[in-house]
């Protein structure tokens, strides 16, 4: 299967929410896509997988599959859940430098943009950070092999 | 209300909680979009009535200047302000001194001034202070602070289920090895009240000061630091309807005459060479440099606002608001109120069933709720009930049985969502 792009899945995902007008659907349905995250293993929930900064307690593994990085995350509020596993459907499954370079817009145009909002946005913000940071390491990894 | 530079005299008058709100322009408005504000995180701070808010304007329209230092008209305007200020402050607390009220940045500061300026003093290796598992961060993190370096020992009165402190515990700590008892009046966290004018006593018995966080109190209750007959006493401008960055402590005369200052600059001073420097008297040793001018006269006008309330009318209001939002919460399938002491302020802490208090929060915004999630500077608290966090609400005396209504049916609503 040929892997989507990274702005063709932002691009998949606005269209998802435009289908909402009210806040109430959209974070049901927010919170209905956490319970599909590809969950990280109890094993690795400790302070090395954790992201800091957030309200909620987020911990999130880089893994390499063929030349591909893929995650898996987790956190105990299903809002969070949901923001993540947004986020791992657009970076997760593909090549690392391509998430090393994204630019990472859609939240605000899906209208939740008050998770970017400043005291907040330490949280969304290391994720995102924090999902780059490890594909830039595979990245540079690749080259060096 | 016609507010005017120098009026504000003190007035009773009867509890109009309609009338009340319509003095806060940031209670008319609305928030994502056109969902009308419940603010129901008072006990973060409080919102600000217009005559605090034109009151800062004035200063600065008509009165602005540096303070103790020019001969010139308008600073001798200002100066007579923020002075008056202190005096409304002292007369509202009851303080037996104008001096004996020292401007901080807020509650925060003046415990630090008291960790650091009496510290040493007080207190040698071996000696202990006594806090309690429900302070917040700011009674905790200065004590340990001053215990490193001086070699004391903190010591912490548990909290007991129902969020009360075990008095008994208190009392058998107290020896002649205490030198402070540093004590919330109010907790933020649980609402609780403490039996501060006891345990001061008690404090008092063994030979040790006792300082009083007052953050969450002066809004709430009258306060007289005479007849609870507290060493030390702090609170915060932002509060109690004044505005941030100002904030007092309250300190015995002689006890802040014996202490050193906590900063050294200009306004401190009373003669400054390099074979050595004399300090100013009270209150102006512990306010170093050009003070929260605007801040102070501001506090002042939240004093004159909270003096034209009749305070045993706005006590019975928000006994009301909490007995009502009590029960009406517990309606709510699984909601569990954390803090349920027999003596407790408008303050309620919850968990509703497994919900996650930052998706409780975030949800609750979207209908135009404001409440506090998170651990709330009290994180050995959450330790001591096992719980990352709670959803706080938290009333002021301009709540209504409305606010809470609007919260009820909101968690009622959200509730199928995080199930
Ligand atoms: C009980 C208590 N103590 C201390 C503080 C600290 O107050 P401030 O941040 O205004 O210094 C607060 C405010 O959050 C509080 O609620």
């Amino acid at each position: 299967m040929e892997t989507t792009s990274i702005p063709e899945r932002e691009e998949a995902i606005i269209n998802e929410f435009m289908l909402f007008d009210d806040w109430m659907g959209k974070y049901e349905y927010l919170i209905e896509l956490g319970k599909d995250l590809p969950l990280i293993e109890d094993a690795y929930k400790t302070d090395d997988f954790r992201i800091r900064g957030c309200q909620s307690q987020v911990w999130l593994r880089p893994d390499r599959a063929n030349s591909h990085v893929v995650y898996r995350a987790d956190s105990d509020a299903m809002i969070t859940k949901g923001l993540i596993a947004l986020l791992i459907r657009v970076l997760s499954d593909q090549p690392p430098a391509a998430v090393a370079e994204a630019d990472v817009q859609f939240l605000e145009e899906i209208g939740l943009k008050e998770h970017l909002s400043s005291t907040r946005k330490n949280g969304l913000q290391s994720m995102v950070q924090q999902m780059k940071a490890y594909a830039r390491a595979l990245a540079q990894d690749e080259q060096t092999a | 209300m016609p507010t005017s530079v120098d009026s504000a005299a003190p007035r009773t008058q009867p509890f109009d909680v309609a009338a009340v709100r319509a003095q806060f322009p940031t209670l008319q408005g609305t928030v994502h979009g056109d969902q009308p504000l419940v603010y129901l995180d008072n006990a973060a701070t409080s919102q600000k009535p217009d005559m605090v808010i034109d009151r800062i304007r004035a200063y600065y329209a008509e009165e602005n200047s540096n303070v103790h230092r020019g001969v010139h008209r308008l600073s001798q305007v200002a100066t007579d302000a923020y002075e008056g200020a202190r005096e409304k402050i002292a007369r509202f607390i009851h303080a037996a001194h104008t001096h004996e009220v020292i401007f901080t940045r807020g509650t925060t500061e003046g415990i630090n001034l008291v960790a650091y300026s009496l510290g040493a003093s007080l207190l040698s290796a071996g000696d202990e202070i006594i806090v309690s598992e429900m302070e917040h961060h700011s009674n905790i993190v200065p004590w340990q602070m001053l215990c490193e370096r001086v070699g004391a020992t903190l010591r912490v009165i548990p909290v007991s289920d129902a969020g009360a402190l075990d008095y008994t515990a208190y009392t058998d700590m107290l020896g002649e090895q205490t030198g402070l008892v540093a004590i919330g009046h109010i907790s933020n966290a649980l609402g609780t009240i403490n039996p501060v004018q006891q345990m001061i006593a008690d404090a008092h018995a063994v030979g040790a000061l006792a300082l009083i966080d007052g953050a969450q109190s002066t809004q709430h209750t009258r306060v007289d630091v005479q007849a609870l007959d507290c060493d030390f006493f702090c609170f915060s401008g932002h509060k109690m309807f004044g505005p941030t960055g100002i904030g007092v402590l309250y300190g015995k005369e002689a006890l802040l005459n014996a202490m050193p200052p906590f900063q050294g600059g200009g306004d401190m001073i009373d003669r400054v060479s390099f074979e050595g420097t004399t300090y100013d008297a009270l209150p102006h040793k512990f306010e170093a440099g050009t003070p929260h001018i605007e801040g102070a006269i501001g506090l002042g006008a939240a004093v004159d606002f909270l003096e034209g309330l009749d305070m045993d009318a706005v006590q019975a209001h928000e006994t009301d608001l909490l007995t009502y939002a009590t029960e009406q919460l517990q309606t709510i399938d699984g909601l569990r109120i954390i803090g349920t002491a027999q003596e407790k302020a408008s303050v309620i802490s919850f968990l509703m069933g497994d919900a996650h208090p930052y998706d409780v929060g975030t949800l609750l915004d979207q209908m135009g709720i404001a409440v506090r999630t998170g651990h709330h500077c009290t994180e050995p608290l959450m330790d001591r009930y096992g719980i990352p966090g709670t959803v706080r609400a938290s009333f002021a005396l301009y709540n209504t049985r409305d606010d809470v209504d609007r919260l009820v049916q909101a968690l009622q609503r959200i509730q199928p969502l995080l199930s």
